[in-house]
């Protein structure tokens, strides 16, 4: 499987990771190589088989439907990299 | 040597008043500070706060662990302190909460020393893809001390504290453990609280510890492991006594060797040593079989769909706005996004995000992401039979010892190819642990040993039992007496 510059940008945005050109350029040819390896899938007969999204085949367990006290938002936008009057700031979306 | 201690005898010695927790505790800070940055194993030291701590524990203080220093893998989230997962984007990032793992293992009494450097969220096997640089081999620092809980194992190995936490997604604690001549184990998949454990595949990590024996081990994990209600998957299953597992005892347990992992590619240097190590579980009264794993050779290509994958999911949330690394100047929220993600993730965070946003695309999720959920069940249920048959495998833990910095290149699929033997217990979601069984050319080599999914007392029985015949678990590297 041989993805293009193109191919590869296409993924970036969906991922929302800049890169530039070269970069682009080279993740084509790791990416590549990376799904040659994943190809091996493609051989093995896996009719009939239930895929395994978990290991224990665990149910969500669902917690009371309770609504709890909003705590700590100081603390937590202590950390953010810009708030004001407790939300956090971004740039303007809407002109 | 306090550091030549085990758990039990330091724990012992504070009760007796012999040692203070002080005095443990200041111990392990002069060996980090002989040792810590030649190494490169810690990204953050907590020396003022851990002095403090450890003055506080007394002869009588209760907890199992009270008064043992800690390293704790810098993916948990410890309050007030730096927690960077390895990377730019968590780089300025001080927690606001304890992960459930270090909340039990500080009511237990430990004192965390420090934070282990690690490969950028838990991506990788050598160490290498840390945005604070590589983590050193003790045994020979020209290598890799493998990861991607590197600075956990290299901490332990070289006695810069008596145990350390660490992760495992698809071999990140045993392989490590393997290449830096410790032993670590990785429970089963929900035995230990994901909750704040930074996520990287939420359906393979796992949280375990580091420590120089397998009963050391079982000291760190009884105090880690326990259901919480925080983390969905966590399992509400009572956790046994480990320590008081073990008996020594292994007459009469069945132990299969998987042929897959004994085929072409292990080493002949390595197989001796395995060979070997199986040999003494033999006189010990183990029955040794041979088993198939017959999908075994799905296990890489099965991973890296599922784990980028769900590293894409995972990581979505690191943008810039909450907390983390924030670009300059951006001009719109596009341009927020994009270049927060662009220059805050390492070149190996990028490529298995952008695998995963691949395989979960639109036209190739069935050909991908469900093909691999269902050869993921094809290498679980092969285990599910073998232990139908077996009580436990034994088998290496990688092909061949450490490998020197720099070596893979930037070649991600070599690296890879080489966590054939330790993915497909973490797909399966059993329990997995490396016990040192030797050296090849003065590098440590690990063998493996794999449970039936919440058999860690099984597990940590028969590493017990090899390290009642064996010393090489009690070996230093030269420099690090």
């Amino acid at each position: 499987m041989s993805l293009t510059a193109d191919d590869v940008r296409n993924v970036a945005r969906l991922a929302r990771l800049g890169a530039d050109d070269a970069r682009i350029a080279e993740y084509a040819g790791e990416l590549s190589n990376i799904l040659d390896v994943v190809a091996a899938l493609e051989k093995a007969d896996t009719d009939g088989v239930l895929p395994m999204s978990h290991p224990l085949d665990l149910t969500a367990r669902l917690r009371a439907d309770e609504a709890l006290p909003v705590t700590e938002r100081d603390l937590f936008q202590s950390i953010a990299p810009a708030t004001a009057d407790g939300v956090y700031l971004v740039p303007k979306v809407i002109e | 040597m306090i550091h030549e201690k085990s758990i039990a005898e330091i724990v012992a010695a504070r009760g007796t008043g012999d040692l203070s927790a002080a005095e443990v505790t200041a111990h392990f800070q002069r060996r980090i500070e002989q040792f810590a940055g030649g190494l490169n194993s810690l990204i953050t030291r907590c020396d003022e706060a851990a002095r403090h701590q450890a003055g506080s524990i007394g002869s009588d203080a209760p907890g199992a662990l009270a008064g043992i220093p800690i390293v704790h893998k810098d993916i948990f989230c410890t309050k007030g302190v730096k927690t960077s997962c390895g990377s730019r984007m968590l780089d300025n990032f001080i927690a606001p909460y304890d992960a459930t793992a270090v909340e039990k293992l500080a009511a237990a009494g430990t004192v965390m020393l420090g934070k282990a450097n690690m490969d950028e969220f838990a991506m990788g096997s050598s160490n290498e893809n840390s945005f604070y640089g590589p983590v050193k081999n003790p045994w020979n620092t020209a290598y890799v001390p493998g990861g991607s809980s590197g600075g956990s194992a290299a901490a332990v190995a070289a006695g810069l504290a008596p145990a350390a936490t660490g992760t495992d997604t698809g071999g990140s604690i045993r392989q490590p453990a393997a290449l830096c001549g410790v032993t670590g184990i990785k429970p089963t998949y929900g035995r230990v609280s994901r909750y704040g454990m930074i996520a990287f595949a939420s359906s393979l990590d796992q949280g375990g510890c580091f420590a120089r024996s397998a009963e050391d081990c079982a000291a760190v994990l009884g105090a880690m492991a326990g259901f919480d209600p925080r983390d969905s998957t966590s399992v509400n299953r009572e956790v046994p006594d480990y320590s008081a597992a073990l008996t020594g005892d292994i007459k009469g347990l069945k132990i299969g060797l998987p042929a897959e992992y004994f085929a072409a590619g292990l080493q002949p240097a390595s197989r001796a040593v395995i060979d070997k190590a199986i040999a003494e579980l033999e006189a010990l009264g183990a029955e040794i079989v041979e088993i198939g794993l017959p999908h075994t050779d799905l296990a890489v290509s099965t991973y890296y769909v599922v784990a980028p994958a769900e590293a894409s999911s995972n990581l979505a949330r690191f943008d810039g706005v909450r907390y983390g690394y924030r670009c300059d100047n951006p001009v719109n929220l596009e341009d927020l996004y994009t270049r927060s993600r662009g220059e805050g993730f390492g070149k190996e965070v990028q490529r298995r995000i952008m695998i995963g946003a691949y395989v979960l695309s639109a036209g190739y999720y069935d050909a991908y992401y469900l093909k691999a959920q269902k050869t993921r069940r094809l290498i679980a249920r092969d285990f599910g039979q073998a232990f139908e048959q077996v009580d436990l495998i034994a088998a290496p833990v990688t092909q061949a010892p450490a490998f020197k910095l720099g070596e893979m290149g930037d070649d991600p699929v070599s690296m890879y190819l080489n966590d054939v033997y330790t993915l497909p217990a973490s797909l399966a979601g059993i329990p997995g642990m490396s016990v040192p069984a030797g050296f090849v050319d003065g590098l440590p080599v690990g063998l493996q040993l794999l449970a039936p999914w919440f058999e860690e007392a099984r597990l940590l029985n028969a590493g017990h039992a090899f390290q009642q015949v064996t010393d090489w678990h009690r070996q230093r590297p030269e420099g690090f007496e």
